[in-house]
């Protein structure tokens, strides 16, 4: 007898996610489902307006990407204008971009995904000077880390669990034997949780310092940047730079080994594949390090079955969106060009499960040739890989040996959360390289930070494509009468969390969790772990219920 | 008003400001008898984060002025400072996103403020809490019955009401966001909404608004408190909070709900631009000579003349900067169905949005109050009308006169 269970909401995650699943007798997932629980209707109201006022409409898809819908919609218009921006703009663009990769993954392992790896009541047990002795086996010069410091991070919780007033640490699934980091490694990732909640400021600030703001920037106009005023003092670059070595120092000395002692830990799950999901990768190519946009920091092109012998160039004709299992009108796939959004509200089944054979998300299904890919750090990092890139290669080859993993260990739960480390690095890598060429722009005395445009007069249409944080963004725009006529963005989690497809193939989110097993079912703590890992962007929690009776509370552990 | 002998003026108002700090001391002490110890210790924060007791100081002394309070309310503030963390809250996400919730996370002016909001005593919270699921809706449902009638509801988010509010399920049983605003507002001692999709809508609402979407205020049929703003600023919310703690009041609201302390100016009036608006020194496109120099961005669309808030004045991420220093123009996120009143975003408004007709760049100021002043002088009076209509509405129901698709 299959049992049904639901997830609802899923917390930690940007939005309304749900996600129900069956398991067998023995706990084994055998079906899922990934259902978006709100529907905003952004693309309905994009049309009829000012081409050049949609970036900072889409910017309001998500506060959590904030400036990636920005940039992508600004793109689109400038590919739909015939314009390319000058290098001063796209410079910037990408040190914009920097500050965001740089807080987000951060903000994503600690305080979305962390907990998922951390037990927070067994780090009570630690003991402080042998956690120093651990936190320095994995960092020369480990991140805030010394017995006091420790034993204060100690105090600071047991306060906290004696109030009998956890929080937002409260009523968790602590103690679940799915946690297997010793209270020493639960210590240090927790302490650096604390670090980075105040580091994430620093770098919201560095994205400030040229975007004016942080969340929703203000600064990128069709044609370039406005500003120029930041851009062009050394004492603005300053700040931005001292901003952006804090970071870069966090990440070293924390982020990176923080998620190499918990692959210690959990590498026998990465070496069963738990989480791997469906075995085909995609990227569209972002940080342009030419005005052309051939050659770039994370490459394009996708790889699919997993074959890293292989890797193939991206077809951008080949992608479609199609709303078979969706809560939209329409069932055959559409090129984005002229997608379509007209809602087509079915609900649950009367148990208030969703009907998983018909519709049952606001969430369409992308699809590249017909098949769903993955996209985000894990699918950047693989077809870089699979193409010999010259950064990422070396990177997680050298990664691999001094873990002793295979390669083939990138394909779980953990290698999405490990490439997203990896990735993070390769940013921080290259950024104050970028500030010494907009430097170097500069000195040549070249200060335009605007392409002159205007809307075409005529019907128009472009695509702006990047590498945001979470995965492959497309924005497709038509223009007619100096007006939106059709807007259709396809953003990373449509692609990850895709429910099924006429050909009944399932999403990248769904695909993830089969055969995974849980350890109690009234504590789903590996459905999301999987489900964080590729850093879902709608809000959620997980709910199990029985699908007899509907009531959470009857539902006992077989 | 009192006119004529100052000094018994001066008597009277120093008793009412004596009756006021009675009324606060009394109210703090009620709420330190009834609701638990702060889960943290303000200080001990703030000694961990590096900050003095004379920061602090300095501190309560802006907030005590920003609140326009008189600096005998000094310690008053403090000690409301340092009883934050006992205001139970919990926090809704309805149609958003969680951009309100990152700029709470990450930004402040001054300091203290975000480690206020580290203090803060959060029940439930989606993007932040461990527990998902189940245990999450447990959550809910334990603090709004443990806490009845004291905490505070912050929303953040619209309500879609089309559909019969089913564009936006929430928890197992897939309630609706409006049953769930309604369940937990009824028990809360406020609503505070944060953010312009709670305040009226938003994005979410803009013409065609397909979802019906609009304010929590406007949806459930309540009074609330709006924190206006895409994403506002993290002072206007804890300042918010710290005048309830005190006074067991909220503070003064404006025709549109909003706290005149925090949207009682223009951004006009205090942007560091404005000199060059009086001297017709304009930016005339992007990226030009006037643009590197800072000039005015009227002409590039900014709505700051039509916009009231803080921002010019707090600025975001710790003062770091603000989309005019960012040389892009207001675009009027505070304001409500700013979308549709204000677009498109990169011209100045014509006569579609205010029926006037903005004929010169001086008489801009007319244009939003009726009044036909011409000149620099128009602004003052822009302002006094402003503020004259805040103090008439503060005790008069909230009229969401928001929605404006709804016209």
């Amino acid at each position: 007898m299959t049992k049904r269970i639901i997830v609802d909401p899923i917390t930690r995650i940007e939005g309304h996610l749900r996600i129900e699943v069956e398991v067998d007798d023995n706990n084994v997932i055998k079906d899922a489902w990934s259902s978006i629980t709100l529907w905003r209707g952004i693309e309905t109201i994009l049309k009829g307006r000012d081409p050049r006022d949609a970036g900072l409409i889409v910017q309001r898809f998500c506060g959590v990407c904030t400036y990636v819908h920005y940039e992508a919609s600004i793109l689109a218009c400038e590919d739909a204008f015939g314009i390319k921006p000058p290098p001063n703009a796209r410079i910037a663009r990408n040190l914009i971009s920097a500050s965001l990769y740089l807080t987000d993954h951060v903000m994503h392992f600690y305080h979305l995904h962390g907990l998922d790896w951390v037990d927070v009541v067994s780090a009570l047990s630690a003991s402080p000077k042998k956690t120093v002795e651990m936190a320095k086996g994995y960092s020369k010069n480990p991140y805030n880390c010394s017995e006091t410091h420790y034993k204060a991070v100690q105090e600071r919780l047991t306060k906290f669990v004696k109030s009998g007033r956890l929080g937002p640490f409260a009523n968790a699934y602590w103690g679940n034997p799915s946690y297997k980091l010793p209270p020493e490694a639960n210590l240090i990732i927790l302490s650096h949780y604390l670090d980075a909640l105040a580091i994430s400021k620093v770098g919201a600030q560095m994205m400030a310092i040229l975007g004016g703001k942080n969340p929703h920037p203000q600064s990128l106009v069709v044609g370039g940047i406005t500003s120029g005023m930041d851009l062009f003092d050394a004492e603005r670059l300053g700040q931005y730079l001292f901003r952006f070595k804090e970071m870069k120092n966090f990440v070293e000395t924390a982020y990176l080994p923080d998620v190499l002692l918990a692959a210690t830990y959990y590498k026998d799950e990465g070496l069963k594949g738990v989480g791997g999901g469906v075995k085909n990768y995609l990227s569209y190519g972002g940080f342009p390090l030419d005005d052309d946009w051939n050659k770039l920091l994370f490459p394009r092109g996708i790889v699919k079955d997993r074959n890293l012998a292989k890797p193939m160039k991206l077809d951008e004709t080949k992608i479609t969106e199609e709303a078979t299992h969706s809560w939209y009108k329409g069932k055959e796939p559409q090129h984005p060009f002229n997608g379509t959004t007209d809602p087509e509200y079915t609900g649950y089944d009367s148990n208030g499960n969703v009907k998983g054979n018909e519709k049952y998300t606001w969430c369409k299904a992308p699809r590249y040739d017909n098949k769903p890919y993955e996209v985000g750090p894990l699918a950047r990092m693989v077809v870089g890989y699979a193409q010999g890139d010259k950064a990422i290669k070396p990177l997680i080859d050298s990664t691999l040996k001094t873990t002793g993993l295979p390669a083939s260990v990138l394909f779980s739960t953990l290698g999405r959360t490990a490439a997203r480390a990896l990735e993070t690095k390769l940013v921080a890598d290259n950024t104050e390289g970028w500030v010494n060429e907009l430097i170097a722009n500069i000195k040549k005395g070249d200060t335009r930070t605007w392409t002159r445009c205007d809307v075409p007069k005529k019907p128009a249409q472009g695509r702006g494509m990047t590498e945001p944080p979470r995965g492959a963004l497309g924005h497709w725009i038509k223009i007619e009468n100096e007006v939106i006529s059709n807007y259709q963005a396809v953003v990373p989690s449509t692609w990850n969390c895709s429910p099924r497809d006429k050909a009944g193939l399932r999403g990248p989110y769904e695909e993830s969790l089969i055969g995974t097993k849980l350890a109690k079912v009234d504590q789903p703590l590996e459905i999301i772990r999987t489900i964080h890992s590729f850093d879902p962007c709608m809000a959620c929690a997980v709910h199990i219920i029985d699908p007899k009776t509907n009531e959470i509370k009857k539902f006992k552990v077989a | 008003m009192a006119k004529g002998n100052n000094s018994e003026y001066k008597k009277m108002i120093d008793q009412q400001y004596k009756d006021l700090m009675k009324h606060c001391e009394l109210h703090m002490e009620q709420i330190e008898k009834d609701l638990p110890e702060p889960r943290e210790d303000l200080h001990e924060i703030l000694k961990d984060r590096g900050f003095s007791r004379r920061d602090f100081i300095k501190w309560t002394s802006a907030m005590t002025a920003a609140l326009m309070l008189p600096p005998i309310f000094r310690p008053l503030v403090a000690k409301a400072a340092e009883n934050f963390g006992r205001i139970p809250v919990v926090w809704l996400h309805f149609a958003e996103c969680t951009g309100c919730s990152e700029a709470f996370l990450r930004s402040s002016y001054p300091n203290v403020d975000t480690i206020l909001l580290e203090t803060i005593s959060l029940e439930y919270h989606e993007t932040l809490m461990a527990a998902s699921g189940y245990q999450a809706e447990q959550n809910l449902q334990k603090a709004i019955h443990d806490f009845a009638g004291k905490f505070i509801c912050v929303i953040e988010g619209g309500l879609p009401r089309g559909l019969n509010g089913k564009y936006l399920t929430l928890g197992p049983k897939g309630k609706t966001g409006i049953e769930v605003g309604k369940e937990v507002a009824s028990k809360a001692a406020a609503v505070v909404c944060i953010g312009a999709c709670a305040v009226n809508g938003n994005i979410q609402a803009a013409k065609p608004n397909p979802t019906d979407a609009t304010g929590v205020g406007r949806a459930l049929g309540i009074s609330t408190v709006n924190i206006a703003g895409c994403p506002p600023n993290a002072v206007n919310f804890t300042g918010t909070l710290l005048h309830y703690i005190m006074f067991g009041t909220l503070p003064p609201l404006d025709s549109l709900g909003r706290p005149v302390w925090s949207y009682g100016k223009r951004i006009h009036d205090y942007c560091e631009r404005r000199s060059h608006y009086d001297a017709s020194e304009f930016v005339e496109e992007w990226g030009d000579k006037s643009a590197l120099k800072g000039w005015c961005l009227y002409k590039m669309g900014c709505k700051g003349p039509y916009t009231y808030g803080n921002c010019s004045k707090v600025r975001f991420n710790d003062g770091v900067s603000w989309p005019i220093m960012a040389g892009h123009g207001c675009i009027g996120c505070t304001e409500p169905a700013f979308w549709d009143t204000m677009a498109p975003l990169e011209k100045p408004l014509d006569e579609k949005t205010y029926g006037g007709g903005e004929k010169t760049v001086d008489t801009i100021g007319a244009v939003l109050t009726g009044a036909a002043v011409a000149g620099v002088a128009v602004h003052a009076v822009a302002s006094a009308v402003r503020h004259h209509q805040s103090d008439f509405f503060k005790t008069a129901p909230t009229s969401h006169k928001d929605d404006r698709t709804e016209e």
